[in-house]
């Protein structure tokens, strides 16, 4: 655990008591149970955002916090610890960095007021096919008299069916793959043209695909420059893995510490089964991985917090080795738990879902190992 | 960061830039602390010993050791100060060896005074060099089943028995030494006893390796003497003085960031030579490319750790649960790196000696083959995963060990 400010650590209890009061893994079961189509339970997402949580990086003349990446890393780590199924990645975290690196004035006091008050939900609309791959844009934006015209089709996007505002990333030159010719628009999500499929998916989170088909949107609607949309968006994106991966943390953590208490407790052969070495090692081995990947995440949520250059490449970091602990944790939780793991009725299948979810979000293990070593240049 | 001091700091960094460029003789700039070789047999320079001694009297290669025993009697912020210093300048610590690493931290913990004023000041002037009598034949991941005996013949113990895996006991002044004085019991009869290897009754023998010839010795005791003022801590109580030794032995043997004896080439660009890279700058052999960096990611994620655990211990009371983990993690992906490197070189990363292998090669299969140890000693990686298990985790213990 970094050295936390004051505030931080209060952040951070406020967060763990009211997650251990109103968002238990039974509360995410009975959301799974009931089959919202949002994938979060509004009366939850209410108080968070009651608590400030969809504001934490939102400056102040805007209505947030003003607290930092490593602060909503806090809050997010805790949500995570149990499933808490929320808007807060997307729209506190990914969408809000959007507007707040790349809005205008105008932009930003039309949308991030309602994204810190927890009114509004926005939402990062970029990838296409089944990998995260932020440059194969084909989604087109042609220009017109009055703006733009948006045409093609974005899938896997978080929250997709409860967002009100999109950002959207389109192409309005070259070819998939290159990275010139990439902005950024913001539609909103009720405008004539987009329509939305709902995804049902594993991990029971919200999340749609996409479709534009001639969707037209003023000027005003690029975020950014329109040439410099994937610069922006790579700054953007970072935010959200570090956050995301933030959220993994916590879920790792928990399902260790679940699996490590059966392993005091269950007992077979007359011994409880934690007694046996090769169990203890596993569970040993375990332990470093998370702190490993403690550091990672906490080092990459501090780095954008200094805006320091190295952010691309300690994010990179941070969700290849979070991914791979989360993987590894979630696993041994199934197999350390044996056929009670494999029930349902266990939470530990939530984990195991979570976990491949997370990791394919956002880029995962393979994606960040690759762009560490291109950074690094090799 | 807060850097506690302000100005006091930087006279202190003016005095010890002036003091190191006055006293740090040229022809050493650069030249590799000959404390950390392995081959030591070589007499030192003259400029060696100058600068030692320089180092020595000021007691700033132990910069924070208390100035009453020969330390530096410096702050942490100041001996970060020194140790900046010294590595602007190109010099190295001429203090180092097992005195400065394990056995003097330990009996500034637990010796008497008049045993600290007696052995503490040579270590600082890097005037003794210790050897460590800890493993046996029979007593090597279970340490407490040590058997050399100590016999009280009243003024001093007679030792009789034999240690094995003495680095440098073919070198060394003095040994501190854990020996068994109550048959009895098996921890608690164990005490931690001091005395000079230049006796009648110390036979060393260097032991060759795998990685050809080593540091490390077989020890023989036949009725070797230590004195009775040499026992340090309680009569059978010397597991506790040893336990608490062998966590300074272990933080050193993290093995982060060392070397590969690759001429200061990074693996990458090893890679990239060797195996060559694509128009984009990739290593062309994509398998190797892809472990290389999760190696690279899980480094710089021990990197990090060891920071973490730094600020962690200034800001809190306790220490970082961080800790436990960093002999295991880091010396696994060392050894995996020194296994890259050898695949990297191809045949060439096979020679034993001889001209048709430059020195980088020569030293990847050399430091390969020695790096097998880091896993071994100073608590094996599966005696590393016990006490992580017990200590950290709670899990019950089977094996008895503390």
């Amino acid at each position: 655990m970094a050295v936390l400010t004051e505030e931080q650590s209060m952040l951070r209890d406020a967060a763990r008591s009211w997650v251990q009061e109103k968002s238990p893994v039974t509360a995410f079961r009975k959301m799974r149970d009931s089959g919202v189509e949002l994938g979060y339970d509004a009366t939850a997402w209410n108080e968070m955002a009651e608590m400030g949580w969809a504001g934490v990086i939102v400056p102040e003349e805007y209505g947030g916090s003003e607290f930092g990446y490593l602060s909503l890393g806090l809050v997010i780590e805790e949500l995570g610890r149990t499933l808490t199924a929320s808007p807060l990645i997307a729209s506190g975290l990914g969408a809000a960095s959007a507007l707040i690196l790349g809005g205008s004035d105008t932009q930003k006091s039309e949308w991030l007021p309602k994204i810190a008050e927890g009114t509004a939900i926005a939402t990062l609309a970029v990838d296409e096919g089944p990998h995260h791959a932020p440059e194969k844009v084909a989604l087109t934006a042609q220009s017109t008299r009055v703006g733009y015209s948006l045409n093609g089709k974005k899938t896997f996007v978080l929250e997709g069916m409860a967002a009100n505002l999109l950002v959207v990333s389109a192409r309005v030159s070259g070819q998939p793959g290159d990275k010139a010719g990439i902005a950024l628009f913001l539609v909103p999500a009720d405008t004539k043209g987009v329509t939305r499929q709902k995804l049902s998916l594993a991990d029971s989170r919200g999340a749609a695909n996409i479709a534009f088909d001639n969707v037209l949107v003023p000027e005003s609607a690029i975020l950014g420059s329109v040439d410099g949309g994937y610069a922006l968006l790579e700054k953007v994106l970072d935010r959200a893995r570090a956050g995301l991966s933030a959220e993994m943390l916590g879920a790792a953590v928990q399902a260790f510490e679940v699996t490590l208490d059966y392993l005091k407790t269950r007992v077979q052969f007359g011994q409880v089964i934690g007694s046996f070495q090769a169990l203890q090692h596993r569970a040993a081995k375990m332990f470093t991985e998370l702190e490993l990947s403690r550091s990672a995440v906490e080092a990459a949520l501090t780095a954008i917090d200094n805006d320091s250059p190295d952010v691309p490449e300690l994010v990179s970091l941070a969700k290849a080795k979070m991914g791979d602990t989360f993987h590894l944790v979630s696993n041994e939780m199934v197999q350390m738990h044996g056929g009670i793991g494999m029930t349902d009725a266990h939470d530990a299948g939530f984990y195991l879902k979570r976990a491949r979810a997370a990791e394919a979000a956002f880029g995962n293990q393979a994606y960040h190992r690759d762009r560490y070593a291109r950074i690094q240049g090799y | 960061m807060a850097d506690f001091g302000g100005t006091d700091l930087e006279t202190f960094r003016k005095e010890v830039r002036e003091w190191v460029e006055g006293n740090f003789p040229k022809a050493l700039k650069g030249v590799p602390n000959p404390m950390a070789r392995e081959e030591r047999g070589n007499a030192p320079s003259a400029d060696m010993e100058t600068w030692r001694k320089a180092v020595g009297a000021k007691g700033w290669g132990t910069p924070s050791w208390p100035k009453e025993y020969g330390g530096g009697g410096l702050s942490a912020a100041e001996a970060r100060v020194v140790t900046g210093e010294f590595n602007r300048a190109g010099a190295y610590n001429p203090i180092g060896g097992m005195g400065v690493m394990m056995f003097g931290p330990t009996l500034l913990e637990y010796g008497t005074d008049a045993q600290k004023l007696e052995h503490i000041p040579a270590i600082c002037r890097g005037e003794i060099a210790w050897c460590q009598g800890f493993s046996e034949p029979g007593a090597g991941s279970d340490l407490a089943a040590l058997s050399t005996k100590a016999v009280d013949k009243g003024d001093h113990f007679e030792i009789d028995g034999s240690k094995i895996w003495t680095s440098g006991a073919q070198w060394a002044d003095w040994c501190f030494c854990l020996v068994r004085t109550d048959t009895a019991k098996k921890h608690e009869g164990i005490s931690f006893v001091l005395f000079t290897m230049r006796q009648p009754g110390v036979e060393v023998r260097p032991i060759p390796l795998i990685a050809g010839s080593s540091p490390f010795c077989e020890t023989f005791f036949t009725g070797a003497r230590a004195e009775k003022k040499d026992l340090v801590g309680p009569l059978n109580g010397g597991w506790t003085i040893a336990k608490r030794l062998l966590q300074h032995e272990r933080s050193g043997l993290t093995g982060a960031g060392g070397g590969l004896g690759s001429g200061g080439k990074s693996l990458e660009q090893l890679a990239k030579d060797y195996v060559g890279h694509d128009d984009k700058g990739r290593i062309a052999d994509h398998d190797l490319r892809s472990r290389l960096v999760a190696n690279a990611i899980n480094m710089r994620a021990f990197q990090q750790t060891a920071v973490r655990a730094m600020l962690e211990a200034k800001g809190n009371a306790s220490p970082s649960s961080a800790t436990s983990i960093m002999k295991n993690a880091g010396t696994q992906l060392i050894q995996e790196r020194h296994e890259m490197a050898l695949e990297i070189m191809g045949h060439q990363g096979l020679g034993w000696e001889g001209d048709a292998f430059d020195a980088d090669e020569l030293a990847a299969v050399r430091g390969w083959l020695f790096g097998k140890a880091f896993t071994i000693f100073g608590g094996s990686q599966e005696v590393q995963s016990n006490i992580v298990s017990k200590r950290i985790l709670g899990l019950p213990d089977l094996t008895q060990s503390k």
